[in-house]
């Protein structure tokens, strides 16, 4: 059986955990076996349903008023009790702050290796192989294991969602025991930052900006253009982010993030190529720069050879009224 | 308090990396090394936070003998003591292997620490994995991408970057931590620090000294190829006035893209 892992943020399943349960159903699929969910924490049986349309027969609520806020000691101890008792050949997360988290540290619990941040997985004879990107995309890696549960985290936005007839399976919640010392590291409060709805790696399209921002002020364009389209996240490059014209977390690139959206909107930035290895792997990529010779054009689906401060008011008329139609 | 800080010798960020005929690893000649940036911060932090509390900075890597130069860096910094785990191994891309030599230096032969401080992750083998296997190992509570960091008596408190917000975690030492950017402003090494480096003997060990059994180092992923990306084309480019240009995007993301 496959066991995927879903991230509960807020009271609700994180889109990116759904990618994971759907490319768990594909895998499940290829073997011919069944790929169940698991999900941890405190009063969740109400969201367990939702995963039996994303191929789940089975969604295991592991509970205990301890594990009410996130733990990574606390939820590994939950999990690796799971894990010993259900035996899955593959365990996927979504490779999420709490994934790229827990993910780990129950692997080593596990005794076993972890593949991060997949963006392919497939079976070949029966095993799981992976692709990953290393050195933040300047090459891509292809990964077998040599002991199970075969586990990987999987890149948010990367995997297509499946969506199933089903609407029934089994939810098997069960209080699990923790000891108050097993949860060392528990969260105590969450501070939300401020303007920042949707992180640049959840985003679906990203507005990025770059030197030719010209200054702090001017992001507020960028936000703007953001505010017009679906599920965008405002990002930036290392030049910006070095000059404090905007705070390091919406850094794409090799000391920064490394994104996966549909659309990569890059406005001011000539394409270093830490800034490069960061966002190449986007679906489509439009570039806005002065200069014709900036490197980012030698990427960019489609460039325009000027003046971004001209063009974006433009632009946000233009997206408006073909949004609204 | 004495403070382990662990660090990785990489590529810098501005290397193009070229993969060799065999596909198994990547050609290392013309390559710039460096600490790995994230190795800075958790460097950085253990300074400054010896320089608030007292005691004592320990810096260790795993690698041949040219991660040395690494290990002098953090000295210059200003740390106390280096230690080098040699392991002529090429790159796995496995944080399991890694972790399980850290776990064993610190069970037998360095068992007295206050705080584990890692990079949130190395660039290269880009895994954010081996700071929470190392936990996982030492049954350490555990904090990752941390971008503030305060210790009062025997416990951290620590913020730790999610998307859209962060998180406010207190633990009680020993535990482990990884460094994010912005956690700080790494110092520059000082001539007299770099003099100082110079003299410092590092210590070598090797994992069959720590402890490591042989099956340990067999790297738990199977590394079938490396490859570099498939090239992106370039597309189209214009140069209109802005009204056009902007109207040909909106169409193009529309109705050629269909990403709107």
């Amino acid at each position: 059986m496959i066991l995927v892992y879903l991230e509960v943020r807020n009271g609700k399943v994180k889109k990116s955990s759904w990618e994971a349960l759907s490319e768990g159903a594909r895998r499940a699929a290829d073997l011919g076996c069944e790929v169940h969910a698991v999900m941890v924490g405190h009063h969740l049986q109400d969201e367990a349903p939702e995963a039996f349309g994303y191929g789940a027969v089975a969604v295991h609520v592991l509970e205990n008023s301890l594990l009410k806020s996130y733990s990574p000691s606390g939820y590994t101890k939950a999990l690796s009790s799971l894990v010993e008792e259900l035996k899955p050949e593959i365990v996927f997360f979504s490779a999420t702050s709490m994934g790229k988290d827990l993910a780990p540290r129950l692997a080593a619990e596990a005794n076993v290796s972890l593949a991060a941040d997949c963006i392919q997985t497939a079976v070949v004879e029966g095993k799981l192989e992976v692709v990953r990107p290393v050195f933040a995309g300047k090459a891509l890696a292809t990964f077998g294991f040599t002991a199970v549960p075969q586990m990987a985290t999987l890149r948010p936005n990367v995997f297509p969602l499946i969506e199933t007839e089903a609407k029934t399976g089994d939810v098997k919640s069960r209080d699990v025991v923790v000891a108050e010392d097993q949860v060392k590291d528990r969260v105590s409060e969450e501070l939300r930052t401020e303007g920042a709805e949707l992180d640049v790696t959840e985003a679906e399209i990203i507005v990025s900006g770059g030197r030719g921002i010209k200054g702090p002020e001017n992001f507020d364009l960028l936000k703007e253009l953001a505010a017009v389209l679906p599920h965008s996240a405002v990002g930036a490059s290392r030049s910006a982010v070095d000059a404090e014209w905007i705070d390091h977390q919406y850094q794409v690139g090799q000391t920064g993030k490394t994104v996966s959206p549909n659309l990569y909107m890059a406005f001011g930035i000539s394409g270093a190529i830490q800034h490069l290895a960061g966002m190449t792997s986007s679906k489509f990529i439009v570039a806005v720069n002065k200069d014709p010779e900036a490197p980012i054009f030698k990427i960019a689906d489609f460039g325009i050879v000027g003046d971004l401060f001209q063009v974006i008011p433009h632009l946000k008329t233009e997206l408006k009224k073909i949004l609204s139609e | 308090m004495n403070i382990f800080v662990f660090v990785k010798r990489v590529p810098d960020t501005e290397s193009k990396i070229r993969i060799d005929q065999d596909k198994a690893a990547i050609q290392e000649e013309g390559l710039n090394f460096v600490m790995s940036p994230y190795d800075e911060y958790a460097v950085e932090e253990a300074l400054r936070l010896k320089e608030a509390h007292g005691g004592q900075v320990r810096v260790f890597s795993i690698g041949s003998d040219a991660t040395q130069v690494v290990l002098k860096k953090a000295l210059a910094m200003g740390a106390d003591e280096a230690v080098l785990i040699k392991d002529e191994a090429a790159e796995t891309y496995d944080g399991l292997r890694t972790a399980r030599v850290i776990a064993k230096c610190l069970k037998t032969k360095y068992t007295e620490y206050d705080l584990l401080l890692f990079g949130k992750q190395s660039v290269g083998a880009d895994n954010s994995q081996v700071p929470a296997m190392v936990a996982a190992l030492l049954d350490l509570p555990q904090a990752n991408v941390v971008v503030k960091l305060d210790v009062s008596g025997n416990a951290v408190t620590v913020h730790r970057e999610i998307e859209g917000a962060s998180e406010l975690v207190t633990m009680g030492l020993p535990a482990v931590v990884s460094a994010q950017k912005g956690l700080n402003e790494p110092r520059y090494e000082t001539l007299k620090g770099i003099m100082a480096a110079k003299r410092k003997q590092i210590p070598v060990l090797t994992p069959d000294e720590l402890g490591v059994e042989a099956g340990d180092l067999n790297p738990g992923l199977i590394l079938k190829k490396l490859e570099s990306p498939p090239p992106r084309e370039a597309g189209r480019i214009i140069d209109d006035e802005a009204e056009s240009a902007a109207k040909q995007l909106a169409e193009y993301l529309r109705h050629e893209a269909k990403v709107i």
